[in-house]
This record gives C-alpha cells, sequence and structure tokens, in this order.
C-alpha cells in the first residue's frame, strides 16, 4: 500500500480525541515544532488503519511528526514531541 | 467542567435497524434508531462495532448521510468485496438487527447554515455521505445558498442518490450538480467523462474572489489532488476541508 494511501485527515481521529479530551480537538490549532506552520489539527496528516494500536499524526506542510497515540494494554500514551503549542476553544465561553 | 465531560464522553449505544435501501448495485443506506442519540452536525461521523461470536471485534467509521433534524440516522455503505465489515453491513443486515455504534464525532469537516457559502462540494463515490448531509440540511433550511457538488462516479448506476440529487436541483433553490463519469457511460451521455482535474474544477468552481466554502470527500488519491488543485486556481486552503476514505479496509 503507498503512502498516499494510507494518509487520512486529522479529522479522523476525532474519536480517538474524545476518548482523552474534553475538548474537540480536531477544531483546535496547533503549532509545527518542526516547520512552524499553524493548522487546525482536523486538518493534519493522519496515518491510522482499523488494526493498528496507535495513531501518527503529521504536520500538513512538512511531513514531521506532531503526535502519536498508542492505545494498548489498558493504556493511552499521548506523545506530543512535534507541537509546540495547542489552542482550543475556552468551552466556559463558548457560545 | 464535569458536566461537559460527562456529557461529551463517547459510548457505544445500541441502533436497531429500521430500514434498508439499495442505493446503487453496491451501496445500501442503513436507516438506524439510536434511543438516546444526542444529535448530530451534518458532516459528522460515527463509528460502528461488529462483534463476532469468538469475541473479535472489527471498528469502522461511517459518515452521517441524514439531515441534523432527521428522527433515524441513516448511514450509507459501500460493500467493498474483499473487506471485513461492510459485505455483512451492506448485504447481510436485515431490517429490526442491531448494531454497535458511538457518535456523533467530529467537528472539523462540518457546515452549519450560519456558515453559509457559495458552497463548493467535491465528491467521490460514497464520498457523497457527509455532503449529503449538508445538502439536506441546506435544503430544509430557509434562503437560498449557492451551491456546487461536483460529483464523481465509476458509472450512472453507481451514482448514490440521483434521484434525491434530481430532486433537490429541480426545486430551483440554486443547487447544480455536475456528475462526471470515470469509467462507463451510457450512450449519448452529454456530461463528463473523466477524473476531475484542475481545468474540471476550474470550470466549475466559484472563482476565488468569492471565496468559496469547500468541501470534498473521497477517496484519499481523490481528494488530495483535488484540494491540490484548488490551491493552485488561488482558493484559500483555510476555506478547503478535506476528508480521506484512506485504507479503512471496508
Amino acid at each position: 500500500m503507498t503512502e498516499q494511501e494510507l494518509r487520512l485527515d486529522g479529522n479522523a481521529a476525532a474519536g480517538l480525541f474524545q476518548e482523552l479530551f474534553v475538548h474537540e480537538l480536531t477544531t483546535a490549532r496547533g503549532a509545527c515544532a518542526a516547520c512552524g506552520s499553524v493548522g487546525a489539527i482536523g486538518a493534519q496528516h493522519l496515518y491510522m488503519s482499523p488494526r493498528s494500536p496507535g495513531a501518527v499524526l503529521r504536520c500538513s506542510a512538512c511531513e514531521a511528526v506532531l503526535m502519536v497515540i498508542v492505545r494498548a494494554g489498558g493504556r493511552f500514551r499521548l506523545g506530543l514531541q512535534g507541537l509546540v503549542w495547542i489552542e482550543m476553544q475556552d468551552v466556559d465561553t463558548a457560545s | 467542567m464535569a458536566g461537559t465531560a460527562l456529557q461529551r464522553r463517547l459510548i457505544w449505544r445500541t441502533a436497531e435497524v429500521v430500514d434498508l435501501i439499495d442505493e446503487t448495485p453496491r451501496a445500501r443506506s442503513l436507516a438506524l434508531a439510536v434511543p438516546g442519540w444526542p444529535g448530530q452536525l451534518a458532516g459528522q461521523h460515527v463509528d460502528v462495532r461488529l462483534t463476532a461470536e469468538d469475541g473479535y471485534q472489527a471498528e469502522r467509521s461511517y459518515s452521517i448521510a441524514s439531515a441534523p433534524a432527521g428522527e433515524l440516522l441513516t448511514l450509507t455503505v459501500e460493500r467493498l468485496d474483499d473487506g471485513e465489515v461492510s459485505p455483512y453491513l451492506a448485504g447481510e443486515l436485515r431490517a429490526g438487527d442491531k448494531l454497535e455504534l458511538r457518535g456523533p464525532i467530529g467537528g472539523y469537516f462540518v457546515w452549519e447554515v450560519a456558515l453559509g457559502g457559495p458552497l463548493l462540494l467535491v465528491a467521490g463515490g460514497s464520498g457523497i455521505c457527509p455532503l449529503m448531509a449538508m445538502l439536506r440540511l441546506r435544503q430544509a433550511a430557509a434562503g437560498a445558498i449557492p451551491t456546487r457538488l461536483l460529483y464523481s462516479s465509476r458509472s450512472l448506476q453507481d451514482v448514490i442518490f440521483r434521484d434525491e440529487l434530481d430532486r433537490l436541483v429541480a426545486t430551483g433553490s440554486g443547487l447544480e450538480v455536475i456528475h462526471t463519469l470515470t469509467r462507463s457511460v451510457p450512450e449519448g451521455w452529454p456530461g463528463l467523462h473523466r477524473r476531475i482535474d484542475t481545468a474540471m474544477l476550474s470550470a466549475i468552481a466559484w472563482p476565488p474572489a468569492e471565496r468559496p466554502l469547500i468541501f470534498i470527500c473521497g477517496p484519499t488519491p481523490l481528494v488530495e489532488s483535488a484540494a491540490g488543485s484548488l490551491v493552485n486556481l488561488g482558493h484559500e486552503p483555510a476555506r478547503i476541508k478535506t476528508e480521506r476514505f484512506g485504507p479503512t479496509g471496508g
């Protein structure tokens, strides 16, 4: 299978994120530590297949790894090595 | 905050199949009654989980095709012959059967009436499903939001929701639907007969200056090619939202 065939959008990780976070993370913005690009998490590239234990989110501008989520042995591990920051709607001020 | 967290927690619900509608030889719509369903936005998806007798579980995501206001939740599933889940959902499932699902999921690939238009929708195959939810919502809302749908299918018989799309166009609400067929065409087919390309998008999309809001859904190569073409034509990347199928395994 080619790399292109494997690629999804960050929004495909919405269900996984919803198990971990109160916020809707696909609409949050993040900054790539490698190239500085800022964009919605849902607009980045996601590599995740039905049988894989985890998901890798890569920057849609430079393909550097932003985030790795592994679910195994009754635990989630969230690696955030490629994100300088994430910014999301404050739910208390949301209309 | 705790209350919000509790409300937002994704839980598996049991849905009952109320009706099955064959849309094309390979695609079937499942109309589901889901007790306690909190409602959804146009463009959101659900996870469906099947459990075998030996406990093996397979999970897939499907976009919701029904309008947010609908009483039943409709998923339209394309049967992939070597798939693990779709042959069951689009083949063996019967009315009255139960399914496990959770959702609604996703807030990014979503259109609400307040976001306005003009709206450019680009679909490949069953990528029409979340866009159909948007078209159904648009039709139910007051006011005509200028909308164009460019829809690529293999052949005319593979066009999902063809009759309903024709009806929506006929209401004169400002919807245009342009079909392109990539494999066989009926004799005398007056329409497009090739894959979506830059020239096609250039002819169909509004000029970038009109800042259309763009949603693209379909197989990954189609989505990436169309999104790339639209950026090259001068459309703002931030106004182009994509949903790739990827290798879902069916």
